[in-house]
Order: structure tokens, then sequence, then C-alpha cells
């Protein structure tokens, strides 16, 4: 099957900067590929760039086999492709219920005067996206909290409804910006547990993270970016043991990639 | 509030202003009330729209411009067109919300301050060109706008001409409050209903909200062309209540009250803006005992408030529930 997901030739300057610098690389349905590499090497941009949130300088992303490069996001990720995002990624002052319900909005089926008026397509809509909240937040691990203020809730609950809010909103693929940010080993532990179970719904996954030892525990296969350019791709093992990787995390800072 | 609630207190509401009010200003004679109340409603309107721009994260200082167009809009179908006010006004209205959209599409995409300052220059640009204008007459404006004429619907007539009234101050009053009501009863619904969750939703995150496929540009437009209508439709019934209108008819100081109501009585609650045009507008008209202090006093209590009331003034009831 063709891949889900291809990056051709991507580059992305800011002014002389140039922050992604001609990166290709594919992604296989069903798989879940990180990315990773030293702060600044331009991760984030890449995301960025597959959700059409930039623009690229050059090069095209495909989804699908469909060019999705210049599309609205909010266009992108009808389609399919979904970014949560490294700072913030939830609606602070809703309930973790409500934001969730919220990023269902791409499914319904009903208009916005059907939601003014209340109609019966909109009460159907309602309630079955009520169910798929509940379910999410279960799935999650947040039934417990799910009526607190989201803002309120600790940093694991956070991350996590981070991925609901992902979930809700039905991707094909699913990527997240750093989602074991500021977690502790257990929560990252079920963190990794989760972020399965949601490729086993179907979902292909890409990450950005910069725990090392999480990242080859949990990915097919791994992208290495440094000064904006793809420096290596494989399989966890050869990644850990390619020489340019070591240097490149060696020679920007003391941060080993010792597993 | 559970519906029986909410419609308890509606009927409550109603009852005082359509009845103990018009009551209270005929045993006490202070028939000038009428105006003032009216004036009050007719703001708190145009506030309302500005409140809705606040709900999705937006400063607006330039509702002025809208309730000039809005003016002007009405006076012109009225005066030019002969058009009945009772379809001028909720036209004046969408004109103000087509105008909003081609505004809006472009200075939405700003946040923050920089959305506020170019809010606020758009009064100043609604003022210079109703100067400007052929269709607007100058400086001169629009006078002897004629009282609105009968009402009719499918051949019933509802309402005879204002200009049979004996008591034209009261009809304002009546017309006033009852739009003031029906505009906020549609924003109470709005912003309870999905429609509010989206526009919430795009307050909190709006990169998240598109990146879960909201058409967040779209979504932005349209809250604010709502915001435009409301003050349109302030605006339209100021020039029939005025039977004029001029450039400076709303300035630059009525768009920052119009944003003061807001914070005053609070941007949490929908019904903030009501409380907040009356305090402030009965809270000037006090301190007109004041003289040359006037101005002094009216900002340092503002400011006083918002340090003491950042939630505005109807937090205060919230609060005191939630001791209780
Ligand atoms: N909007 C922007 N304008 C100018 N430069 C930018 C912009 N966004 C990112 N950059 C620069 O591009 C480079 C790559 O940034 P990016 O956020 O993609 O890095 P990252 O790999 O995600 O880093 P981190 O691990 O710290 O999140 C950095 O040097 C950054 O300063
Ligand atoms: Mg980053």
């Amino acid at each position: 099957m063709a891949p889900i997901l291809q990056v051709k030739n991507l580059s992305k300057a800011y002014g002389g900067l140039i922050a992604v610098n001609d990166v290709s690389f594919e992604v296989e349905r069903g798989e879940i590929l990180s990315v990773i590499g030293p702060n600044g090497a331009g991760k984030s941009t890449i995301f960025k760039l597959i959700s059409s949130f930039v623009k690229p300088t050059r090069g095209e992303v495909l989804f699908e086999g469909e060019r999705i490069s210049g599309l609205a996001p909010h266009i992108v990720a009808r389609k399919g492709v979904v970014r949560t995002f490294q700072e913030t990624t939830i609606f602070k002052g809703l309930t973790a219920r409500d934001s969730v319900v919220v990023a269902h909005h791409l499914r319904s089926r009903a208009n916005l005067i059907d939601y003014y008026l209340n109609t019966a397509a909109a009460r159907r809509d309602e309630d079955e996206f009520g169910r798929s909240s509940d379910e999410i937040l279960e799935f999650l691990g947040l039934g417990e909290v799910k009526n607190e203020i989201a803002g309120n809730l600790p940093q694991g609950h956070l991350r996590a409804l981070g991925i609901a809010i992902g979930l809700a909103a039905n991707p094909k693929v699913l990527l997240l910006d750093e989602p074991f940010a500021g977690m502790n080993h257990d929560e990252t532990r079920r963190a990794i547990e989760m972020t399965r179970a949601v490729r086993e719904r179907g979902v292909t996954l890409l990450l950005v993270e910069h725990d090392i030892a999480a990242v080859m525990r949990i990915s097919d296969r791994i992208a290495v970016i440094n000064f904006g350019s793809k420096i290596a791709e494989g399989k966890p093992a050869e990644i850990q043991s390619n020489d340019k990787v070591i240097e490149a995390y060696l020679g920007v800072e003391d941060e080993s990639i010792g597993i | 509030m559970r519906p029986t609630a909410q419609a308890l207190f509606a009927a409550v509401f109603a009852f005082v202003l359509l009845v103990i009010v018009p009551w209270a200003i005929r045993v006490t004679h202070h028939d000038d009330f009428y105006y003032t109340l009216s004036s009050v409603a007719l703001l708190a309107i145009a506030s309302g729209g500005v409140w809705l721009t606040f709900y999705i994260g937006r400063i607006n200082i330039g509702q002025g411009a809208y309730a000039l167009i809005g003016g002007y809009a009405s006076a012109i179908f009225v005066v030019k067109a002969g058009l009945s006010f009772w379809i001028a006004m909720p036209l004046a209205g969408v004109v103000c919300a087509l105008v909003s959209v081609a505004i809006g599409l472009p200075i939405l995409r700003l946040r923050g301050v920089y959305f506020a300052m170019v809010t606020l220059v758009l009064t100043e640009v609604a003022r210079l060109s109703a100067l400007a204008l052929p269709i607007t007459n100058g400086a001169m404006g629009i006078t002897e706008i004629p009282p609105p004429g009968p009402l009719g619907l499918f051949g019933f007539n509802l309402l005879p001409s204002f200009a049979s009234f004996a008591n034209r101050n009261q009809a304002f009053y009546f017309l006033c409050v009852v739009m003031m009501m029906l505009c906020f009863a549609a924003l109470y619904r709005l912003v309870n209903s999905r429609v509010g969750r989206l526009f919430a939703a795009l307050r909190q995150n709006e990169d998240l909200a598109s990146s879960m496929g909201l058409n967040v540009p779209a979504l932005r437009v349209l809250a604010y062309a709502i915001s435009s209508f409301l003050g349109g439709v302030g605006g339209a019934i100021f020039a029939a209540i005025a039977q004029s209108v001029y450039p400076s008819s709303f300035t630059v100081a009525d768009s920052i009250n119009f944003m003061l109501n807001c914070f005053l009585g609070g941007l949490g609650y929908v019904f903030g803006p009501m409380l907040g045009t009356l305090v402030l507008y009965f809270g000037w008209d006090l301190l007109f005992q004041a003289g040359q202090y006037q101005l002094l006093i009216y900002s340092g209590v503002m400011i006083i408030l918002m340090l003491v009331l950042p939630n505005g003034l109807l937090s205060l009831r919230f609060s005191r529930k939630k001791g209780a």
C-alpha cells in the first residue's frame, strides 16, 4: 500500500534562517514514526508544515497521494491530519469533557443554524459526541476528571487531554508534539501504553519527543533532524548505533543517547 | 439555570421594564426618564455586540463605527428611500454586518492590542467618511427623520404610527426595551448553544481549534458580524429617537464606553453589558455635579472597580452564591 503521508524535499526559511532544509520521509499506514533532534533542530516546524499552519518555502506534503501543502489548516484537519501543540494543546477555560466535545466538531452533520435552534439533527450530534467523548476520556484515563476545568489539571492529565482532543477530531494521522514532556516516569509509561492503544485504533502516529528512552520503546521508525536537515532514518536499533546521530547529540549538548 | 427558572427570571425582568418602570415614572412625573432609559437600552444593545467580540477573545473598541453606520443607513433608508423604520432598522443591522465582514476578514487575523488599536481607528474612519461622502450630507448630517410609521404583519396592524402617540417618549422607551430584550435573549441563546461553545474554544486557543477542523476565520467573522449587526440596530434606533444623525453622533468616546460597559458588567456574563451600561450611564450623569472633576472621579472609580472586581459587577452576585 502507498504511504499515508509523504514529505517531499520540504524546506522552510524564516528570513535568512533555514529552519527546515530539504527534508523527505514517508510514513506508512498504521506505524509510529518519531522525529527527534536537538533543541531548535526544526522538528516543530516540520509539524507546522505538515499540518499546513505555515507554507513551505520549497517542497510539498502529500496525504494519501494528494497534495495538502497550501490548504487551510482546518481543511487539512478535515482530511484527517490532526496536530497537537508543544506548549498549550488544550482549551484552558473549558472543562475536559467540553474540550473533547468541541473537538468532535468536524464530524458533525448539523450546521450552525441547527446548533442555534437546537434542532433534532443538532441534538443527535450532541448525544453522539457526548458518548464518544466519554469513551475517549475513559480510554485515556480521564473519566474521573472530565468535569474539571482543563487549565486546573496536573501536567500528566493535560498531556492525556491533549491526545484526547486530537483523537476526538477522528484523525487518520495524528501529530503529537512532545506528548511526554513534563511527565514523571510512571506517567510516561502509561502515556506510552496509551499511545500504543491509539495506534491500535487505526491511527497513524507521528511524534516529536525529547524523551529518547520513550522514543526508542514506542517507535517503529525514527527520523533524526539536526540543524534543519535529516541526518538519519531507521529502526530504533539502527538509530542508536548511528554515528552521525551520536555525534549530533553529543556535539550539541551533554545529553547522551544512552538507553 | 433550569429552563423554568430562566423563564421566570425573564418574565420578572420584562414585567419590571414594561410595567413597574412606566408606573414609577407616571407616579413620580419624571417623564424625561423615558428618554434616559431608552438611551441606556439602545446603548446596551450595541454593548452586547461588543461583548460577543470579547467572547471570541478580541478587544473591540470600534462599535461606535457600526452604530454610526447603522444610524446613517437607517436614516437614508427612511428619508431617501422612503422605507418604513421597521424595515430600515434590521436592514441597517444587515448593512453593518456586511461591512464588518469586509473589514473583519483582514483585521480579525490580528490579536490583542493590535486588533484593539485597529478597531479604535475604525470609529474615526466612519466619522470622517460621514463627513466626506455625498450621501451622508457632510457635517449637516441627516435631520428631520420621520418617527417610525405603523407596524403591520400579514395585514394585521400591530402598532400605530409613532406620530399618533401622545407620549412619544414612552413609545420609544417600549421600542428600545423590547428590542433590548429580544437582542439579549438571542445573544443568550447563542452563547449557550453549540455555536457559543465553538466561540469559547476560539477564545481559548485558535490554533488548536483550527487543528481540530474548526473554520476559525469564518467563525471569527461570524461573531464579529453579529456584533456589528447589534451595533447597527442600536444606531438605527438612536437615529429614530433623535430624528437626526450627525458625524459626531457616535465618536471614539462612545466606542470606549461600549467596551467599558462590558468590562464593568462582567465579560463572563451575557447580561453584563446591560448592567454595565446602566451603571456607567447613570454614574456619569450623577458625577455631573462634580463639575470639572467629573472625568477624574469617573476614571478613578473605573480603575478601582476593575481592580477590585476584575470579573465585573455581576460577579458579586455569583460569588455571594458560592459563599452561601
Ligand atoms: N516563526 C518563526 N520565525 C522565525 N524563526 C523561527 C520561527 N519558528 C521557529 N523558528 C526557528 O526555527 C528553528 C527551528 O524551530 P523549531 O521550533 O522547529 O525547533 P524544534 O526542533 O521544535 O525545537 P524544540 O525541541 O526546542 O521544540 C529555530 O531556530 C527557531 O528559532
Ligand atoms: Mg519544538
